[in-house]
């Protein structure tokens, strides 16, 4: 069944018959990361207004791999267990060179960890539970459609927008703008910042098919299906793989010299699906062109306005990095944003969101732009080697190892910078969580759920954890007048050693690491993470 | 002969370094370019048996 885009009601705002009391944050944008921000912020008590200039959610299904990062984030948020639920885990990989397959595999998930590698589930849906999480608080989210924001000024202290609705424009005030505009952020636009990177000359054509039967063969298992260059499209590559709801997703590369309008036309595209497919009937659910760029800003904080998620960086899609990048950015603002509000950390905390996060996405967009130049040879000698390694990869494991359609989205490492604490431990400063099953007093949990939305010192093994200000305390196989668990299949001392304490920051990124519980040297670690030193 | 994958992480990376090497060549000098890499390489192998095993390798993949 096709998905039902209900809009969302328009509510005339109070700003529109008076001036509104300053607002501490104001979010421009509710797409996902728009939208997860406020609830980040929310469950950390601060309010947020949130602006976005439609009254739906994402048209077509757009963003539909998900990362287990991402899913532990959302864990925190209160929508993890629901998109997984939802969500299709694909298991069976199969790669295509021409029509012979040169090889398949399975995903076998390694086991104690509360999600996978990464799940299917439409952009729509991820949004349209966002929306439902924020409605959870109507204290501390003030979610406003059909509000375009059309014009901003920073004031130093605060930042001042004007706003357009069905009913006329009027003027807010923020202490805060975090800009969530996505790709085309006409906020970055206004400030006329530089948004450098690589166009790539391709056009791809996305289309989603709802079938009944399953084009991978008769049995339920997920599969993705990766070609180069197949017998129904030759020359360039396609891919296969499912969504809920019976919607399967088709990228098909166009190549440069295509007339995009023309290619994306039913007559010129449902002969290619039934190649795909075959000739069960299927229903066509979206379709859409596109031409991908890797680009970011330099910096992600100008003054009061925060550029965050898609506004801040675009990749192309292979590697699925846009939205989980953006995931991530939202989940390294939020709680210094919070500690700065409530003034527990001076303001230039905010400045450590930038270079952790355009390091983030300096590597994100490495890695699609490897992928992107790998599916596209720009040369015949480019296009040479490709081809070789499809046929060396037929029998030669390393040259599969050299194939890339994309490197799932891994969580970058913030090693080596400003608010980490240099140290040594299987899990070294700057990495972040790795979950593992517990089982405590009050049933089977994970490490994930435990640690993440706050400080959280934990001790692996018989460690004796001091009480800090502002730090929680978990043990894992240990005893204290804290909360403990035991490390379910040993998992957790497997992966974090033993006899090692741990700082994790409340985005679930470790900031140092001891061996001895120094309160000294713990307070320390947490001041240096809390931006004590800038 | 099955090769195992040996350079790891590295992978993208050397097959970017690659593709970087082979930038604004013409088909000539990219022809040339990798004699003259397989040529080095054989030598930093430096094990005739091995190579002679890895040129099978190669020519057999076809
Ligand atoms: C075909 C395709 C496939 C993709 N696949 C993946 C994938 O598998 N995995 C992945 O992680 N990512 C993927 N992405 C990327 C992902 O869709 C984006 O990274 C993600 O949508 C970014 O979220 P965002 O909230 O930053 O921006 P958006 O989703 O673009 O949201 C921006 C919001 O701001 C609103 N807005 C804009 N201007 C204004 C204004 N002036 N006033 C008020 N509101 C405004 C818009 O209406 C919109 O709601 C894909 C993208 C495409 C196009």
């Amino acid at each position: 069944m096709a998905y039902d885009y209900a809009p969302y009601p328009y509510i005339a705002p109070p700003g529109l018959s008076g001036p509104e009391p300053r607002h501490p944050v104001v979010i421009v944008g509710a797409g996902p990361i728009g939208l997860a921000m406020a609830v980040d912020l929310a469950q950390q008590g601060v309010k947020s207004l949130v602006l976005d200039d439609n009254n739906v959610v994402s048209v077509g299904s757009r963003a539909i791999c998900w990362s287990k990062r991402t899913l532990e984030i959302f864990d925190r948020l209160g929508v993890g267990e629901r998109m997984l639920e939802k969500g299709v885990t694909w298991k069976v990989g199969r790669q295509f060179h021409g029509k012979d397959e040169i090889y398949s595999f399975d995903l076998l998930p390694e086991p104690g960890h509360k999600y996978p590698a990464f799940i299917n589930l439409q952009q729509y849906y991820v949004e349209q539970y966002l929306v439902e999480r924020a409605q959870e608080f109507p204290d501390l989210i003030d979610l406003r459609f059909l509000n375009k924001v059309i014009d901003h000024t920073d004031r130093g202290d605060h930042v001042e927008l004007t706003v357009e609705t069905p009913d006329g424009t009027y003027t807010l005030e923020a202490e805060w703008y975090i800009a969530c505009d996505g790709a085309g952020s006409a906020t970055r636009q206004r400030m006329n910042l530089a948004f450098d990177g690589q166009t790539f000359e391709e056009h791809f054509l996305i289309v989603d098919v709802e079938m009944e039967t399953s084009p991978f063969g008769d049995h339920d298992t997920p599969e993705r299906w990766f070609w180069f260059a197949p017998p129904f499209h030759p020359g360039q590559s396609a891919l296969l793989h499912k969504q809920p709801d019976n919607i399967y997703r088709i990228d098909l590369q166009l190549g440069p010299d295509t007339d995009p309008k023309e290619e994306a036309t039913e007559e010129k595209v449902i002969p290619r699906i039934k190649q795909i497919v075959g000739d069960a009937p299927f229903r066509l659910d979206w379709m859409s062109v596109y031409k991908f760029r890797c680009a970011k800003l330099d910096r992600f904080v100008h003054g009061r306005v925060l550029f965050v998620g898609d506004s801040a960086h675009v990749v192309s899609p292979f590697g699925a990095r846009g939205g989980n990048g953006g995931v991530q950015d939202l989940d390294n603002l939020g709680w210094k944003l919070a500690a700065v509000l409530r003034g527990d950390a001076p303001p230039a905390l905010i400045e450590t969101y930038s270079e952790e996060r355009t390091h983030g996405s300096a590597e994100n967009i490495l890695n699609s732009s490897r992928a992107t130049n790998f599916m596209t040879p720009k040369s015949p000698i480019e296009a040479l080697f490709r081809d070789e390694v499809l046929t060396l990869s037929e029998r030669h494991p390393f040259a599969r190892r050299l194939i890339n359609s994309g490197r799932l989205s891994l969580p970058c490492s913030l090693e080596g910078m400003t608010l980490q604490t240099a140290g040594d431990a299987p899990v070294p400063p700057g990495a972040v969580i790795t979950d593992a099953p517990l089982t405590g007093a009050n049933g089977d949990t994970w490490l994930i759920r435990e640690v993440q939305g706050q400080f959280t010192l934990v001790g692996f093994g018989d460690m004796a954890l001091p009480q800090i200000d502002g730090i929680a305390r978990i043990g894992i196989n240990s005893r204290g007048d804290y909360p403990c668990f035991d490390a379910t299949d040993g998992h957790a001392i497997r992966r974090y050693g033993n006899a090692h304490i741990y700082l994790f920051r409340p985005d679930g990124h470790v900031c140092a690491v001891f061996t001895t519980p120094e309160v000294a040297a713990i307070t320390a670690a947490m001041k240096n993470a809390m931006g004590a030193a800038l | 002969m099955i090769l195992d994958d040996k350079l790891g992480q590295d992978t993208d990376a050397f097959y970017n370094a690659l593709m970087d090497l082979h930038e604004g060549l013409s088909e000539a000098q990219s022809h040339a370019l990798n004699a003259r890499l397989v040529l080095i390489l054989s030598n930093e192998i430096g094990d005739l048996e091995k190579l002679k095993l890895l040129m099978q390798a190669a020519a057999n993949a076809g």
